[in-house]
């Protein structure tokens, strides 16, 4: 495998989506409004009840780790719409054709559509968790006294956990779109991928799981590693040119 | 360039390719005439690697076709037209091309080379900066051949490359695949038009499923003549065909039955185009004034219509 090859292709996929406006907004928007509104909202309750009991700091403790998820769910979300344009919009336009015509392999192939459909999102939920723990600390450094962000299970969610389930929901997602024939279809299944994140951070705030948990968090992680690895032999085996080309009407 | 043994591809109980072996060669344009269905596209998808065959044996420049280590070498060597364009519409024209020379690593030189050579050769190079989805039918399908050129090909397949065209872009299409012929390039072409075929193709195969006939034009006509002698030489005389004129072109040992009604005279030949001469030799000897000749009769379209319905009902 040519990781050149690869990188032509997700280069090729970003300049294609660059034009795609609705997919940049969502990219560039969604974060940031959620960096904005949450800690906004906690901001003002923690402010307008500054002598009550409310917004406690043993309260703040438990719910700003699990906020973080958000981001996690967040990546997943992205990566859908740009996942599907780069593979079902390849049937689409019929391109696929001559691009498998061409001396790559169906490695490289996914590969550089995996590069297109995961860096755009991370740098979108990486950026806007930044901006989000930013915006956290000063709202709520009256309450707590000190800066919460960073910590080491932040750390852990933002860099290890975020990523792998990203990397997770793109597999997913290219996996739907080689088997759908139209870019809704893969859309809308492909939306499907953050289930099981958003079914984590429901746990976490119905305390069946401690998302706060360092072990835990670990625990997560290692299981997504295992996924994710998986998903790469089911990906590769599941990307076949001769039923791309002779079912894809 | 191309060698093809018995290559046979099905589609669940469908036969689609039967048997097909065939040869083309080095610098050749090869015409592939066919009904809807035939098989073309599915032999040019089996040729490029793109599809597997199911039986028999197939070689490009010597790499073998189905075989994992040399299909990156094939699809190296060989351009590909298929018969939707596929071209990435939210790219520039320019923007297509490079992309696809990346892919078959040509030099940033020889890419910017290629793709003005090959856009100001078939009108596009004022376009290269718009969008090819907004393109007409005719510049996609041109800019689809470029970008099968990008690579300098040995080897180019081409499905049906004038199909949807005005005759005008047709013929752009038709001059270029001959300049491309000068530059001793491999031409496989799909196509149905018999016209085309007749005009370009240095050789013809005619697929219904099986192969049904292969040659230069000349030769399948030749091929249909001999068999039922349909050719003839209506020649057009200033003056009433006289008892003379008549004689003197029956005299001729290489013509069938002659028929004259008032100026115009019916004369049946084998091979026309090497005996006119003694005909138009005899007419003038006998006093006659020609002033025209035409030769009718099997054309390759009466030899393709009659192979494929007799191909048919095999
Ligand atoms: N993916 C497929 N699955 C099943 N049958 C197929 C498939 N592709 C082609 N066929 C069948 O194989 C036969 C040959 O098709 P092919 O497309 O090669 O013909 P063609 O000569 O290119 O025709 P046309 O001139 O219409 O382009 C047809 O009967 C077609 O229905
Ligand atoms: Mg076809």
């Amino acid at each position: 495998m040519r990781l050149s090859k690869s990188r032509i292709i997700a280069a090729k996929d970003f300049k294609t989506f660059r034009k795609k406006k609705n997919i940049i907004y969502s990219l560039v928007v969604v974060p940031i409004l959620i960096a904005v509104l949450i800690p906004g909202v906690i901001g003002y309750v923690a402010l307008s009840a500054k002598n009550t009991s409310r917004m406690s700091p043993a309260e703040l403790v438990v719910l700003l780790p699990a906020f973080l998820f958000f981001y996690v769910i967040l990546g997943s979300y992205l990566s859908t719409p740009i996942a599907s344009y780069t593979i079902a919009g390849e049937k689409v336009e019929k391109s696929l054709e001559p691009l498998l015509a061409t001396p790559t392999t169906d490695s490289e192939i996914l590969l550089g559509k995996g590069i297109a459909a995961f860096f755009p999102p991370l740098a979108a939920v990486l950026g806007g968790s930044a901006l989000f723990m930013l915006l956290m600390n000063l709202a709520t450094k009256g309450k707590l006294g000190y800066y919460y962000f960073p910590d080491w299970n932040s750390a852990i969610v933002i860099l290890l956990l975020l990523p792998l389930a990203l990397l997770m929901s793109v597999q997913m997602n290219v996996i739907i779109s080689s088997r759908v024939t139209d870019i809704r279809s893969g859309q809308q299944l492909g939306g499907l991928t953050i289930l099981p994140f958003a079914g984590l951070y429901v746990a976490g705030e119905l305390n069946l799981i401690n998302l706060g948990d360092t072990s835990n968090l670990l625990i997560i992680a290692g299981a997504l590693v295992v996924v994710d690895v998986l998903l790469f032999f089911v990906s590769r085996a599941t990307f076949r040119r001769e039923e791309i080309l002779t079912k894809w009407k | 360039m191309i060698e093809t043994e018995s290559l046979t591809k099905r589609f669940g109980g469908l036969t689609a390719v039967d048997n097909l072996t065939l040869k083309v060669n080095d610098g050749e344009v090869f015409g592939f005439l066919g009904p809807n269905g035939a098989g073309k596209t599915t032999t040019v998808r089996m040729l490029s690697c793109l599809i597997s065959k199911t039986s028999g044996e197939a070689r490009i420049a010597g790499y073998e076709v189905g075989k994992e280590a040399d299909s990156l070498s094939i699809r190296k060597l060989i351009g590909f037209v298929p018969d939707n364009v596929g071209l990435y519409d939210d790219l520039s024209a320019y923007d297509n091309l490079d992309f696809y020379g990346k892919l078959y690593d040509c030099a940033e030189a020889q890419r910017k080379e290629n793709i003005q050579r090959f856009l100001t050769m078939l009108g596009l190079w004022e376009k290269r900066d718009v969008m090819a989805g907004t393109f007409s039918k005719g510049m996609k399908q041109k800019l689809a051949i470029a970008r099968a050129l990008i690579h300098e090909p040995k080897l180019l397949f081409m499905d049906e490359p004038t199909a949807n065209l005005d005759p005008e872009s047709a013929k752009t299409v038709r001059d270029f695949i001959l300049e491309l012929k000068k530059e001793e390039r491999t031409i496989f072409l799909n196509t149905h038009n018999l016209d085309e075929a007749q005009r370009i193709c240095d050789r013809i195969g005619i697929l219904r499923t099986k192969l049904i006939a292969t040659g230069t034009p000349q030769e399948l006509e030749k091929a249909l003549s001999s068999g039922g002698g349909t050719r003839k030489t209506v020649v057009l005389l200033q003056e009433q065909a006289t008892d003379a004129i008549l004689a003197g072109v029956r005299k001729l040992p290489a013509v069938g039955s002659v028929t004259a009604e008032g100026n115009k005279l019916e004369v049946a030949l084998g091979d026309p185009e090497k005996q006119n001469a003694a005909v138009v030799e005899a007419i003038v000897k006998a006093g006659g004034h020609i002033q025209s000749m035409t030769i009718v009769g099997a054309s390759l379209e009466d030899v393709y219509l009659k192979l494929v319905k007799e191909g048919g009902g095999s």
